[in-house]
């Protein structure tokens, strides 16, 4: 029997475990094994996926001078992007010691753009870069994720975690509540997936368009009719980073087409 | 005292309850006071009476209600419902009005990790609204009386 004045305070413990519980039953699976057949096969087949349109955009890129003086991407990593390593795309987004924050893959390109070829810098998710990012990804097609969760940032990763589990906009949901509690669920004609970061950039069914994550998380709240939060903020890098790290152990599948 | 009783005593000691509504700064004119009793609000919202009719038309549009969304609806020619929340099929078989009102307007009163937005939540207590959505309901208080006057016709 539990002593009466203790009830309460178990019956309320109780209420805050439950959702952890369930959070902790699931494994990592990729949005591959949520969606339809027809798109999976749209993914798979090199000519009908047209994410794979955004992956040339950004061959060509990587190819040019773009925008200035300098020199192109490929003149240091060679053409196909053979002298980038596999692993180290996969371990994006980083922790940067010097500046003492995290580094996603298309800032990465962003500062080697600027300070090496002297191209002039354009802004967060400007077309150009989220090609270039989705070329760049998909050269390591197939290397699991592998966030660095250690170190300084595991603090990082406890701040966006509480922002994924935080209520947003007039629907009033977290990510969470979607992606943690109920994946393999309809939500109308979808089944809703884990909301995993290992197929992006990826073609969007819903949108027509390549979308990075940021860009999906961002199209995720004014679904939830919530203010998204903007391209450059401490936010969206934090729920990227919390979101990709979920996503550890799973193959890099860019560009993936999703709903 | 027997200990479920206890335990529903716990539960009500851990819900923010009655109250939560109640006119304060900040609420929008025309939002109505509610009050919970007994997991329920018996007085509808405004004093409105509700339309079966339009009640079933909020419910399934994809924009207003949406209940199809995450609910089974007996609704014919729909083919794509969620699996989110329980079907609605009989729901007026299983709960009265009043009960149905509370599940409608904020369920977050009987369960507080509930996925289901509050279709007349206390705007107040939204975080982070979208620029068009600050200050106001998911749903008017007559949407949401006609939306309840229609899952009262589901025994």
């Amino acid at each position: 029997m539990i002593p009466s004045n203790k009830a309460p305070w178990l019956c309320c413990a109780f209420l805050l475990l439950l959702p952890a519980t369930v959070a902790l039953a699931g494994e990592a699976k990729s949005g591959y094994e949520y969606i339809k057949p027809a798109s999976r096969a749209m993914q798979d087949d090199d000519f009908a996926n047209p994410g794979l349109l955004a992956v040339e955009r950004g061959q060509v890129l990587f190819n040019s001078k773009q925008h200035g003086t300098g020199k192109a991407c490929a003149a240091c990593h060679g053409g196909d992007g053979a002298g980038l390593d596999a692993k180290n795309i996969a371990r994006y987004p980083v922790y940067n010691e010097d500046a003492a924050d995290i580094v996603t893959l298309q800032q990465q390109i962003s500062r080697c753009r600027e300070h090496n070829a002297g191209s002039k810098p354009l802004p967060t998710d400007h077309p150009e870069l989220v090609d270039l990012e989705t070329f760049v990804r998909n050269r390591a097609i197939g290397a699991a994720v592998n966030v660095q969760t250690d170190g300084p940032m595991a603090e990082l990763l406890q701040a966006g975690k509480q922002l994924y589990n935080t209520r947003y906009g007039l629907i009033d949901m977290a990510c969470y509540h979607c992606h943690e509690l109920y994946p393999g669920q309809m939500i109308r004609g979808q089944k809703i997936s884990q909301g995993q970061g290992n197929g992006f950039p990826a073609y969007r069914l819903g949108t027509g368009e390549i979308t990075n994550l940021h860009q999906r998380i961002q199209q995720c709240l004014s679904l939830m009719r919530a203010e998204p939060f903007a391209a450059d903020s401490e936010e969206i890098r934090l729920l990227g980073l919390y979101i990709m790290s979920r996503s550890n152990g799973l193959k890099i599948e860019t560009p993936a087409v999703r709903y | 005292m027997q200990l479920y009783k206890k335990l529903i005593l716990a539960l009500l000691a851990c819900l923010p309850l009655s109250g939560m509504a109640s006119g304060q700064d900040g609420l929008p004119d025309d939002y109505c006071r509610w009050n919970v009793v007994e997991y329920a609000i018996v007085e509808p919202l405004c004093g409105l009476a509700g339309d079966v009719q339009r009640g079933r038309e909020i419910a399934s549009d994809g924009y207003r209600g949406n209940c199809l969304a995450c609910h089974e609806l007996p609704i014919p020619g729909i083919e794509a419902y969620g699996t989110i929340g329980p079907p609605l099929t009989g729901i007026a078989a299983r709960l009265s009005v009043p009960m149905i009102r509370l599940r409608v307007v904020d369920t977050r009163n009987i369960n507080p990790m509930s996925i289901m937005p509050g279709f007349y939540r206390d705007p107040r207590l939204i975080n982070r609204p979208g620029e068009a959505y600050r200050g106001r309901t998911f749903l008017t208080a007559q949407q949401v009386e006609d939306v309840i006057a229609y899952m009262a016709t589901l025994k």
